[in-house]
């Protein structure tokens, strides 16, 4: 990545003024000035980052930075404690009418991710809290936006709300409001068109639905690649309607996401939610924290540890290291255990999240072939039972028959059998080893 | 001749309905930039460190880029120093010349957007860009762009992830008044384009437009799926695509630095379109990837009309951002 994190930076800047003994107001300076690159690099808004790096630089220079032993890491604790603060505590709450239904309206700038996000809240909704949503298709200006929708409930199992594309957005939220009221459904979750916040016709017509269903939650849907323009469309939206969240979309992307932290700071409305991926299910609580090292370039190790826990089966894990140590390790458990990493979602994405991965050499750009994950699982699952448990017994005649019925070549088979048996080796080896000097092993596809 | 003296003489002589369309489009995004500037113009009386500073500030606001923005304004005080200029009035030649010398970087504005077009044979099109950037509205409005110039166009339905993609872009087909070439929702992408070169081979067409899912950049196995669909496309016609255009939308900060280098390698992008620049954003990140990867934008998107697709002029947008200064 061209992008440095601001540990890297301030560093260097620690690297210059080392041996000087004392650190002056000066060098703070110098600091902050790295510390301003780094967010008007994440795409932080200009002014945003002004006021902030003001802030900072008053506590900076006020002796905790100048006293303190270790400044960069000082500076680094004070900025990610105030950009924290500034993005506010964690808030993924939805509201709840006291009368149901509860109204939510989608709205933001084309191409953000608004009616994939209507699908994913829904789903959240139904499958967390146990509601019962009512989908609402009423962009009725791009071209197939209601199919769109109206597959997303397909694949959801879930009614979708429509008048066909001829009908006035603000009547089909009415109408969709009243059928919620007589079919009982808790949520209405109204999808409108996107539109640019300049765009007075089409602005108004928000507000007349607005006054028309009277909606509970009001969420911009932002792109979390906006540039410094999210300030503009952020604050254009909230004087107009006044929304009550944000959701961030396209977050697994490779972007820094500052756009984050300048739609709260001109808006002051939560970021509740963050999308995170194309199926329905990726839709995940905001963590402002976890942003903030993000924003900074400094890794989520946080985001790793929690995929692993929600998708490792404790049970497994632990059945699995009892094998481990008594070395009865079969490739069938290998196989659970691919599965098992693979829920974790793709490798080289959870390699980047890893702080300072990107200055390790060769790790930077690892990929992990999935393909090669996949012909690894075919090869076992071209085995026979007895094969599996005793690798021994695996002959020529036997490779080549599994190298057939996996689709792969006899060499294939053989690698894997090679990466397996120094696996064992080396599990018996650690099983020997006294507890906190465990290495790990390379997975046979890495 | 000074650059906006040039430029309004080229102005007046063609101030048809594309110019204006452009005008029109970039008013929003002029009206904040061009104002900052003039604003910064009239308050100092000197160029000195905080004027710099502050012009910056308002480059940065049009997601120049750090690092080509100190690049840019190093170069200028460079340029002050040699020209002993001291009125800050001058300057707006200087800063907008550079801006377009940036882009331009040797090249004649036809060779940067004209698009590869094979005069009597087929011309392949692929589409490439991130999700939600505006690529089939980008196709449907290059269709009918195309045949309003008497060419014969088919498209191709690539995007078989997303739900409802399929149907948007025959909804531009009819629209327009081409055909559509497509298979089942979850059909393998690069079967479609085989499909489409198959049948834009027999009804000898001019101009294939191949729409591809949106991707973010960084997923590999998808991006992967992508080289294979060029591969197809090549293997059945040496040459083709003659055109690899990614879709960036406007709004996009640096993360556009991203997909440019991570699209180009997997795809060899020809050519950039810059969607959404009737908003308030300014693309100003096209500087950087122009000057950094050499990559040239070709069209932009000004609206979401059929005719709002636009044949890009480094000058006319340079001139966008500035027009104000130049009626003030």
């Amino acid at each position: 990545m061209a992008f440095e994190g601001l540990s890297e930076r301030l560093q260097q800047v620690m690297n210059r003024i080392r041996g000087k003994g004392k650190v002056t107001e000066a060098d703070v300076k110098e600091m902050m000035r790295e510390v301003r690159l780094a967010l008007l690099e994440a795409d932080v808004n200009f002014k945003v980052v002004k006021d902030f790096i003001r802030q900072v630089s008053e506590r900076a220079v006020g002796q905790e930075v100048m006293k303190s032993l270790t400044p960069g890491q000082q500076v680094i604790k004070i900025v990610k404690e105030e950009l924290t603060a500034l993005m506010g505590g964690e808030q993924s709450q939805i509201a709840v009418a006291k009368k149901p239904p509860t109204v939510v309206m989608m709205v933001g700038l084309q191409g953000a991710g608004k009616t994939t996000t209507t699908g994913k809240l829904a789903n959240l909704l139904r499958k967390r809290h146990n509601r019962k949503p009512l989908l609402v298709a009423a962009d009725v200006y791009r071209p197939a936006a209601i199919k769109q929708l109206e597959t997303l409930g397909k694949q959801l199992d879930m009614p979708v709300f429509s008048l066909g594309e001829h009908a006035n957005p603000v009547d089909i939220a009415k109408q969709a409001l009243e059928r919620a009221k007589e079919e009982h459904y808790d949520y209405v979750l109204i999808d409108t068109a996107g539109r640019l916040h300049i765009d007075e016709t089409l602005m108004d017509e928000l507000k007349q639905m607005k006054e028309a269903v009277k909606p509970d939650e009001i969420f911009l849907v932002v792109d979390a690649m906006t540039g410094q323009d999210a300030v503009n469309v952020a604050q254009s939206f909230h004087e107009q309607l006044g929304i009550t969240g944000v959701i961030l979309t396209k977050l697994d992307g490779d972007t820094r996401g500052g756009a984050a932290l300048s739609i709260r700071a001109v808006t002051g409305a939560p970021i509740k939610f963050a999308g995170m991926g194309e199926k329905l299910d990726a839709l995940e609580p905001f963590h402002p924290e976890r942003m903030a090292s993000r924003i900074l370039g400094m890794g989520d190790v946080l985001t790793l540890i929690e995929k692993a826990q929600a998708a490792v089966d404790e049970e497994k894990a632990k059945e699995l290291e009892q094998k481990m140590r008594t070395a009865t390790f079969t490739l069938d458990d290998f196989l659970e255990q691919l599965g098992q990493v693979r829920k974790l979602g793709p490798l080289d994405e959870l390699i980047k999240m890893l702080p300072g991965a990107n200055k390790i050499k060769g790790l930077a750009n690892i990929q992990v072939d999935e393909k090669q994950i996949a012909r690894v699982e075919a090869i076992i699952r071209s085995m026979t039972k007895e094969e599996k448990t005793h690798p021994e017994i695996i002959n020529a005649s036997r490779k080549k028959r599994i190298a057939k019925g996996s689709g792969t070549t006899v060499q294939e088979v053989n690698r894997l059998l090679k990466q397996f048996d120094e696996m064992k080796k080396m599990m018996k080896m650690m099983t020997n080893m006294p507890k906190g000097k465990k290495k790990g092993f390379r997975f046979p596809f890495m | 001749m000074g650059f906006f003296q040039k430029w309004k003489e080229k102005w007046t002589k063609q101030a048809d309905a594309v110019t204006e369309k452009f005008k029109e489009g970039l008013s929003k995004t002029r009206n904040s930039l061009a104002g900052k500037v003039n604003d910064l113009i009239a308050r100092y009386r000197k160029v000195d460190e905080a004027f710099f500073e502050e012009l910056e500030e308002i480059l940065i606001a049009a997601d120049v880029g750090v690092t080509t923005v100190m690049e840019l304004v190093d170069e200028l005080k460079m340029e002050v120093k040699r020209r002993n200029i001291q009125d800050p009035a001058q300057m707006r030649d200087v800063i907008a010349e550079k801006l377009v010398d940036i882009y331009r970087a040797g090249a004649d504005d036809k060779e940067l957007s004209a698009l590869n077009i094979q005069e009597g044979g087929l011309t392949v099109m692929l589409f490439v860009g991130v999700n939600g950037v505006g690529k089939t509205t980008t196709i449907g409005k290059l269709a009918h762009k195309l045949k309003s110039e008497g060419k014969s166009v088919l498209l191709a339905a690539g995007d078989t992830f997303r739900a409802g993609a399929i149907e948007q872009l025959e909804a531009w087909g009819k629209r327009v008044g081409v055909d559509v070439i497509k298979q089942a929702a979850g059909s393998d992408p690069a079967a479609v384009m085989y499909d489409a070169i198959q049948a834009a081979k027999a009804r000898g067409v001019d101009v294939l437009l191949c729409d591809t899912a949106g991707r973010l950049q960084n997923k590999v196995n998808l991006m992967k799926e992508l080289e294979k669909v060029k591969r197809v496309i090549s293997r059945e016609i040496p040459g083709a695509p003659h055109e690899v255009l990614l879709v960036l939308d406007a709004t996009t900060g640096q993360n556009a630095m991203s997909q440019a280098k991570l699209f180009k390698e997997a795809t060899d992008v020809t050519g950039i379109v810059l969607t959404k620049l009737d908003g308030t954003a300014k693309g100003g990140i096209v500087l950087a990837i122009r000057n950094e990867m050499a990559i040239p934008v070709k069209l932009v998107g000004l609206g979401e009309k059929m005719d709002d697709l636009q044949v890009f002029d480094p000058e006319q947008y340079v001139y966008g951002l500035f027009a104000d200064l130049l009626e003030s």
